[in-house]
């Protein structure tokens, strides 16, 4: 049977979730295999070295480069408190001398007697990796972090911005085609994760944002919106450093798109239930999608996870979604996938799948296609 | 010594989605590109190895060519006999996001260009240029580095014998940083000093235990010379040593190669910048991908090459939206659009990147954001591509009047003979008629300026064959390479003719005459604002251009030019828009000559959209 690879994003009702929470710099581990974590416990710490800062003693003091060591009060490697003198000439007889004062609490890292430069270095800062969802340690990598793995529900979004989040899942639109408005968002509202239908006006994500909402996931917001979140113009999409109180993920694209069915089913399903959410999105080569995780209590489990068979493609009687205008958002089943090349109105030159769309079959590129994963 | 003669040669490029392979057979005709195929890359997760894409697009080659290349996991070279094996296998690399390097020098107008330029005609994206005088405070520049993780760091500064201090500063900076590499976190951030030569030893003692540290000759020995060979020579090393070997699946495939793995957009600039030397002309090429943007030159013999790393048509494509200014895109769309929804659908555009433009109305979007995005890559690289800063020449006299001096760009439009696009949204552009507006109307050549698109892209293994070394091997290579780019690679679009100058409106600015095969003398009269499109082969045709008194095709105002041109799939056009060209402001009058010069050009379907049938 004829069958294409197409790009979709995973929508699964139960599955083996695992989550790499490594450190930036090699820490120390202070969990075991096998604990039982919830999102907010700290799974690994570390201490980056601390910024530095460069004084050019040498200029300071008037000197010559290759004395600036000479008149070092302490030797390299010492500390110095903020304020404390680094360096002092000698002055004359005792008299006019001149000095260098550390201006932050550091270490002298080094003295340069070609250009006179003092290196000192600022504490070290902690770094501190927490376990992001509910689950159980699976695997430990000595130094450097943890697998935390759990059973869950796993969606993937097509677009997000800030980080990781976290909160009980609260699904406010009644359908999948409702907007969700501005006063929607109450103060109860306060580190919940909301679910939305169709689209997020700028207003309502403000409102989300003063009610201090953990995150939204919704189908559209507007691409031109986005500018005075961030404050700055998406040119790529790559996200997830914004320092935002509320996480958004879209799970369909810019504009007003009704939720997928699948998608908004699966959250009403859980509603109530404890969430972490990833809005840091990543389009480029390794493409990272934006995420949603709930999971399951024991008694949840129904015990019918699947692995995901990726790549398998799409074939007649796939469900997929149309992912660029004119046909944008409607979602159908593949008829055939004809071999020969068809034009399109474009004249462009294209592999194309017939698609069902509410009882029409259309023409539609391969590429225009994204597979609903589901399991 | 004559060489080994290379009767077939299998070439691949492994970019960061797919893998293009290419074989290239010595026929009757010569060196003639036999057969392709491709594979996605699988440098990523769950494969983790790039021979793997490596080998399905071979797969593929070998099917289509009937020829037997691989014996398992092995690809057969030296030839074994006529159906079995092939004589030489080589590749290039931009998988893994390519070569990605900061460069540091003193001056950050003088040592800093210098080593961009090196960086950039390697094939790496320069993440950033640290100087001395860049503004920036020491941690400040700590700071950056240490956020950045480059692959690789040029570090220049002082001309040979010069002062010390400046770069050995510089020095101590990366110093403090310590800088840990991208890949692989068990080896040293390689550092190339191309700088002061008078410095090795200080720059050694800063730098040797904490680095992996090559010092190399003074990329600006003296303020008038720039020595760019050693440096990117050694960039190449470098790149395969440290980069790829981290890279998964590089190891294998760097024993399987007869000349060292290029990085994709250096290979491409090797064999632009060898083209134009042996044909002793000036050219721009240009690749426009789904990220960034490359362009290469030489004019005057000078190579340049840049990278708009964020000017691209789908993973970028916001950003060209936000550089150009959907003012500057809709003013190439003859129809009317919701600014709202087209906005949303270009960000749509850019979360899902793989997708094709069904409608005629998206297509028309489409190549209008090219034409942004090809136009603020080529203004970049014209502030890019200059002469050399800081260096005094002796005037004469007449030259107190010329305002030129160092610094200038040597990007020359009427001088340009050849402008070569490759890139998705110009080589596989439903008309041909499409890819050469685009390219006219974003880099708006003067005087007579041959056009054409890489079919296939092409362009990095043909780079890559050309600079093999070995003895026995080097001549016929670069024979083949240079045979192939010729007849198989480029599809000659056609020349444009466009006589510079501001015409008069509804004045003739032109009269040309040509000697077209099979059809003898015609003559053309081209008046203001008009396109023609003349059909005409690639064949020279014999050409006289008599432009208006106030116009100039190069020779001079009002100069007549006699010449050779040469026609292609579309033909001659000639371009009476004038130069500088410029869009009208006014609305109707914009769309209504945007629709004149589509119909004359036959650039689109005649359809209602476009106030046709």
């Amino acid at each position: 049977m004829a069958h294409s690879y197409t790009p979709g994003l995973k929508v699964l009702h139960e599955t083996k979730v695992k989550k790499d929470r490594i450190l930036p710099l090699k820490g120390e581990v202070v969990v075991k295999l096998n604990d039982q974590v919830t999102p907010d416990d700290i799974v690994a710490r570390t201490h980056l070295p601390g910024n530095v800062q460069m004084m050019n003693v040498g200029n300071l003091l008037n000197i010559d480069p290759t004395d600036v060591e000479a008149v070092m009060l302490k030797p390299i490697g010492s500390k110095y408190a903020k304020g404390e003198i680094i360096a002092e000439t000698k002055g004359f007889f005792g008299l006019f001398k001149s000095n260098v004062v550390a201006p932050i609490d550091c270490t002298c890292e080094s003295v340069s007697a070609i250009t006179g430069q003092v290196v000192l270095r600022d504490a070290p800062i902690p770094v501190e990796v927490d376990a992001y969802m509910r689950g159980t340690v699976a695997e430990v990598v000595p130094e450097e972090g943890v697998v935390i793995e759990a059973d869950a529900v796993f969606i993937q979004g097509i677009f997000g911005i800030g980080g990781e989040s976290r909160g009980e899942l609260v699904v406010l639109a009644e359908s999948r085609e409702d907007e969700l408005t501005a006063d929607m968002i109450k103060p109860e509202h306060a580190g919940k994760v909301l679910v939305g239908g169709s689209f997020l006006s700028l207003n309502a994500y403000k409102k989300a944002l003063e009610m201090k909402v953990a995150g939204i996931v919704v189908g559209g917001f507007n691409y031109y919106d986005l500018e005075e979140i961030l404050g700055y113009t998406l040119g790529v999409a790559i996200t997830g450093s914004e320092d935002l109180v509320t996480s958004l993920i879209l799970t369909e694209g810019y504009g007003e798109i009704r939720m997928g069915s699948r998608t908004f089913d699966l959250l009403k399903l859980h509603h109530g239930k404890f969430t972490s959410i990833n809005g840091a999105t990543q389009i480029r080569a390794g493409v990272i999608r934006p995420e949603i995780v709930i999971p399951l209590n024991k008694e949840d489990l129904k015990g019918d996870a699947q692995a995901v068979k990726i790549n398998e493609g799409i074939q007649a009687g796939s469900l997929v979604r149309v992912i660029r205008a004119p046909y944008f958002g409607r979602i159908g089943t593949v008829v055939s996938l004809p071999s020969a090349l068809h034009k399109m109105e474009s004249e462009t030159m294209v592999r194309v799948a017939e698609i069902k769309i509410d009882d029409e079959v259309m023409t539609i590129p391969r590429a225009n296609l994204e597979m609903v994963e589901i399991d | 010594m004559a060489g080994k003669e290379l009767k077939t040669i299998l070439a691949t490029d492994c970019g960061s989605t797919t893998t293009k392979a290419i074989l290239i057979e010595l026929t009757d005709q010569g060196y003639r590109l036999k057969t392709r195929g491709e594979a996605p890359t699988t440098v990523e997760a769950p494969f983790e190895d790039v021979t793997k894409g490596v080998l399905n697009a071979i797969m593929e080659v070998e099917e289509l060519s009937g020829l037997t290349i691989l014996d398992g996991d092995q690809i057969i070279h030296p030839m074994r006999d006529e159906k079995t094996g092939v004589d030489v296998y080589v590749s290039t690399s931009s998988a893994g996001g390519g070569l990605q390097m900061m460069v540091a020098g003193v001056v950050k107008a003088m040592t800093g260009e210098s080593a961009e330029r090196a960086a950039l005609g390697a094939g790496s994206i320069v993440m950033d240029v640290l100087a001395s005088n860049d503004g920036r405070l020491p941690h400040q520049k700590i700071e950056r580095i240490r956020q950045l993780r480059p692959d690789m760091i040029l570090l220049s500064g002082g001309i040979d014998g010069g002062t010390v201090s400046h770069v050995v500063e510089l020095a101590e900076v990366l110093a403090a940083a310590n800088p840990k590499p991208r890949l692989g976190q068990n080896y040293k951030l390689p550092v190339i000093y191309a700088g002061n030569t008078k410095a090795q030893k200080n720059i050694k003692e800063t730098l040797g235990e904490i680095t992996d540290l090559d010092l190399i000759e003074n990329i600006r020995p003296v303020l008038e010379v720039e020595n760019l060979g050693p440096a990117r020579d050694k960039i190449h090393d470098l790149f395969m040593e440290h980069v790829m070997a981290q890279a998964p699946g590089y190891k294998k495939l760097m024993s399987w190669t007869d000349a060292p793995i290029m990085p994709t957009p250096g290979a491409v600039g090797s064999l632009i910048e060898m083209v134009a030397k042996q044909e002793n002309i000036s050219v721009v090429g240009v690749d426009i991908g789904g990220a960034t943007t490359d362009i290469f030159s030489v004019f005057q013999g000078h190579f340049n090459r840049t990278v708009s790393a964020n000017l691209g048509m789908s993973y970028s494509v916001c950003n060209v939206l936000a550089e150009a200014t959907l003012e500057n895109v809709l003013r190439w769309v003859p129809i009317d659009i919701d600014e709202g929804e087209l906005t949303n659908r270009i960000g749509n555009k850019m979360i899902r990147p793989t997708t094709v433009p069904q409608s005629l109305e998206e297509l028309i979007i489409e190549q209008a954001i090219a034409r942004e995005a090809l136009r603020l890559s080529f203004i970049q690289h014209k502030s890019f591509a200059v002469s050399l800063k800081g260096v005094q020449s002796q005037r004469t006299i007449s030259d107190a009047f010329d305002q030129s001096g160092s610094g200038e760009t040597l990007v020359d439009m009427m001088e340009l003979d050849l402008l070569v696009g490759s890139g998705g949204v110009l080589s596989h552009a439903p008309r041909r008629e499409q890819a050469m507006r685009m390219l006219i109307d974003a880099f708006v050549p003067e005087g007579i300026t041959q056009l054409a698109v890489d079919s296939i892209f092409m362009m990095p293994q043909l780079g890559v064959m050309a600079n093999i070394e070995h003895d026995d091997m080097a001549e016929s290579a670069r024979k083949a390479a240079v045979e192939v780019f010729e007849k198989d690679c480029l599809i000659r679009l056609g020349t444009c003719i466009a006589p510079a100058g501001k015409p008069k409106p509804g004045a003739v600015m032109l009269t040309a005459e040509f000697d077209l095969p099979g059809e003898g003398k015609k003559t053309f009269e081209l008046k203001t604002g008009e396109i023609i499109v003349i059909p005409a082969p690639y064949e020279p045709i014999k050409a006289v251009l008599t432009p208006a008194k106030n116009m100039t095709m190069g020779k001079g105002r009002g100069e007549a030019l006699v010449t050779e041109v040469y026609g292609g799939t579309v033909g001659l056009i000639l371009d009476g828009r004038g130069r500088p060209f410029e869009l009208s402001t006014e609305r109707a009058q914009r769309i209504q000559n945007l629709n004149k010069w589509s119909k004359a050009t036959n650039e689109y379907p005649d359809s209602e959209l476009l106030g046709g049938a």
